[in-house]
């Protein structure tokens, strides 16, 4: 029987195998495209990306306009804009990752790609590019309101402020990756957005540590404000700190660690 | 020297803490087959399934794809083997045409998209996000993110799940005519229909191991021809089964299916089935109704475990 149904399909050689994966580059490529894709058509993603940011920057100019806060000495649109980057850059490369990872892995995806060509580096290089141009798209909604509000930055500082964002980016990536390998994907969201939050609050991100008080050195600790401090040291002076760097770099050495370690795949 | 068998798995024993859920299973497939790997949920086919995928190592036994170990030599194998997971495998707000061209841009010669997704009916559903996919239409696009790499050997779990019968049926055309393009196919079911009209060779496995093996034609033709199937109208008496089998003779065999039904096996023919009627009067049984058929893997399944493949699926509705 199965003979004769065989013969009737008449299949002409249209399936004959033929495997092979894509050149390295083509895969990593089609997967950043995917990423970036799918975090820009998330409307919460987007929110958090892009519109609080903005709120953020806009509200924290007007309020210090009207209330009158000294912000170091500095004109509020120049001592708020790093900080208010540092928390889109934060927002992306942890909330949004966590999120999406965790999703990623509950739905089974990264099994199924697992059992494609696209090696797991190939994944990983695929999800930072997805990153990178979600960040980029976040510099560029921030920066024109910035310059909007009459913002002002060091031009070498301009420069600076990228590795400073990089390497705040693989900070916050490996944290958020740790997450999501580890926990259930609701539970990731919840972490990931009250994480955010707290830091938003009280990681002395947007605004400057010295509006902290006391609390200050010990926030220098915190990735938040190392990720705001070397930002603001890049746009509002054009120097490249140097401590809050050697912070974002253990936390980076230590999310990667807990990431490939911990990171479970299903 | 002759090439390997497609899939080899010898004593596999899989275990998740204190549930063995593949106990000592071996089988063989050979290139160029369909091979199905039939049996009721929770058998262990999906834990073989995924071993030689090479998502697990192998506790106990081996396994050996292609003739390549798939946890040591998974980036070779990875690109010659197309994979269909039992569920999920996609990002829930990817569109379902989108999915698939992201999968086909993994591959260096993936198979022309417009084909697949005429052949398997997702131009209905190309624009849709994966999670508002019906059951049978995620089916559809998982067997295309399967195939449309040009794999030589496809590990497909349950494909047909949730399909209806007319699209369960373009799927085995599907899978025919890779077959008769050189793929070779191992699937996992618990429609026994699929296996028999599918498979050239089925094992039935069960509590983790291979209870039988063989084409259905042959497993099914190893206990004589014919069944007969007896569903009667109240709950069987107390020893029932031991009684009608008395009054058959030892040639034939008779297996209790539920309280309402059994099923007779062995040389059976007509004047079994007048045996069968006559004992139903005297026993003081009513029949709902007696049949005689071509024995089916389902019987085979039942004679060899003493339980039925997909309870509330076939049993004595058959
Ligand atoms: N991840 C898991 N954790 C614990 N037990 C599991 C897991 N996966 C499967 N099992 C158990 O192993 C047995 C075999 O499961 P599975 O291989 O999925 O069978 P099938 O695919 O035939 O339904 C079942 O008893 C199931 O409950
Ligand atoms: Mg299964």
């Amino acid at each position: 029987m199965t003979q004769q149904d065989t013969a009737r399909t008449g299949a002409d050689g249209t399936f004959a195998p033929r495997p092979g994966a894509a050149p390295y580059a083509a895969m990593v490529r089609a997967q950043a495209s995917m990423e970036t894709r799918l975090l820009l058509r998330n409307g919460e993603q987007l929110l958090i990306a892009v519109v609080i940011p903005v709120i953020a920057l806009v509200g924290g100019v007007v309020a210090a306009g009207r209330l009158g806060i000294d912000l170091d000495g500095a004109d509020p649109v120049d001592a708020l804009t790093p900080g208010v980057l540092a928390l889109a850059v934060m927002s992306t490369a942890f909330t949004s990752l966590a999120i999406a990872t965790g999703f990623e892995r509950r739905y089974g995806l990264l099994k199924r790609l697992g059992a494609s060509p696209l090696p797991r580096s190939g994944l990983l290089l695929g999800k930072v590019g997805g990153l990178l141009v979600v960040q980029a798209v976040q510099v560029v909604v921030v920066g024109a309101v910035a310059l909007a509000l009459g913002w002002s930055p060091d031009p070498l500082g301009l420069l600076l402020a990228v590795p400073c964002a990089l390497l705040g980016t693989a900070a916050f990536a490996g944290l958020g990756l740790t997450l999501a390998g580890t926990l259930r994907a609701e539970a990731t969201l919840a972490v990931a957005n009250l994480v955010y939050l707290l830091l938003l609050a009280g990681g002395a991100v947007v605004l400057p540590r010295s509006s902290y008080g006391a609390a200050s050195e010990v926030l220098a600790l915190l990735p938040s404000a190392a990720l705001g401090d070397a930002l603001r040291a890049a746009l509002l002076d054009g120097t490249l700190a140097v401590l809050p760097l050697v912070v974002l770099a253990v936390w980076a050495a230590l999310g990667a660690s807990l990431a490939s370690r911990f990171f479970r795949w299903e | 020297m002759p090439a390997p068998p497609a899939v080899q798995v010898s004593d596999l024993v899989m275990r998740y803490g204190a549930t063995t859920a593949v106990d000592g299973l071996s089988l063989e497939v050979a290139r160029g087959s369909i091979t199905a790997v039939l049996g009721p949920n929770g058998a262990g086919k999906t834990t073989t399934l995924e071993t030689c995928e090479g998502y697990r190592r192998p506790q106990g036994g081996t396994v050996r794809v292609l003739g390549l170990d798939p946890v040591r030599d998974r980036r070779a194998l990875l690109p010659r083997v197309g994979v269909m997971l039992q569920g999920g495998g996609a990002w829930s707000g990817v569109r379902a045409v989108e999915m698939l061209r992201h999968v086909a841009a993994l591959h260096a010669h993936p198979l022309p998209l417009d084909l697949l997704v005429e052949r398997l009916g997702l131009a209905e559903c190309g624009r849709t996000p994966y999670r508002r996919l019906s059951g049978g239409q995620q089916q559809r696009l998982g067997l295309a993110m399967a195939v449309v790499g040009r794999p030589e050997l496809l590990f497909v779990d349950e494909p047909t799940a949730g399909m209806d019968p007319a699209v369960r049926r373009t799927t085995w055309d599907l899978l025919r005519e890779l077959q008769h393009d050189g793929v070779t196919t191992v699937l996992t079911t618990h429609y026994m229909e699929e296996a028999e009209r599918l498979a050239d060779l089925v094992h039935l496995v069960d509590h983790g191991r291979v209870v039988a093996s063989g084409s259905p034609l042959a497993l099914t033709r190893g206990r004589g021809d014919a069944t007969i199937r007896l569903v009667v109208t109240e709950p069987f008496p107390a020893g029932a089964p031991q009684s009608l089998a008395a009054a058959l003779g030892a040639a034939t065999e008779v297996l209790p299916v539920d309280e309402y039904s059994l099923v007779v096996t062995g040389p059976a023919d007509a004047s079994t089935l007048s045996v069968v009627s006559a004992w139903c009067e005297d026993f003081g049984v009513v029949p709902e109704s007696l049949t005689m058929g071509r024995m089916t893997l389902e019987d085979v399944f039942l004679a060899e475990t003493g339980r039925t493949l997909a309870p509330g699926e076939g049993g004595h509705a058959a």
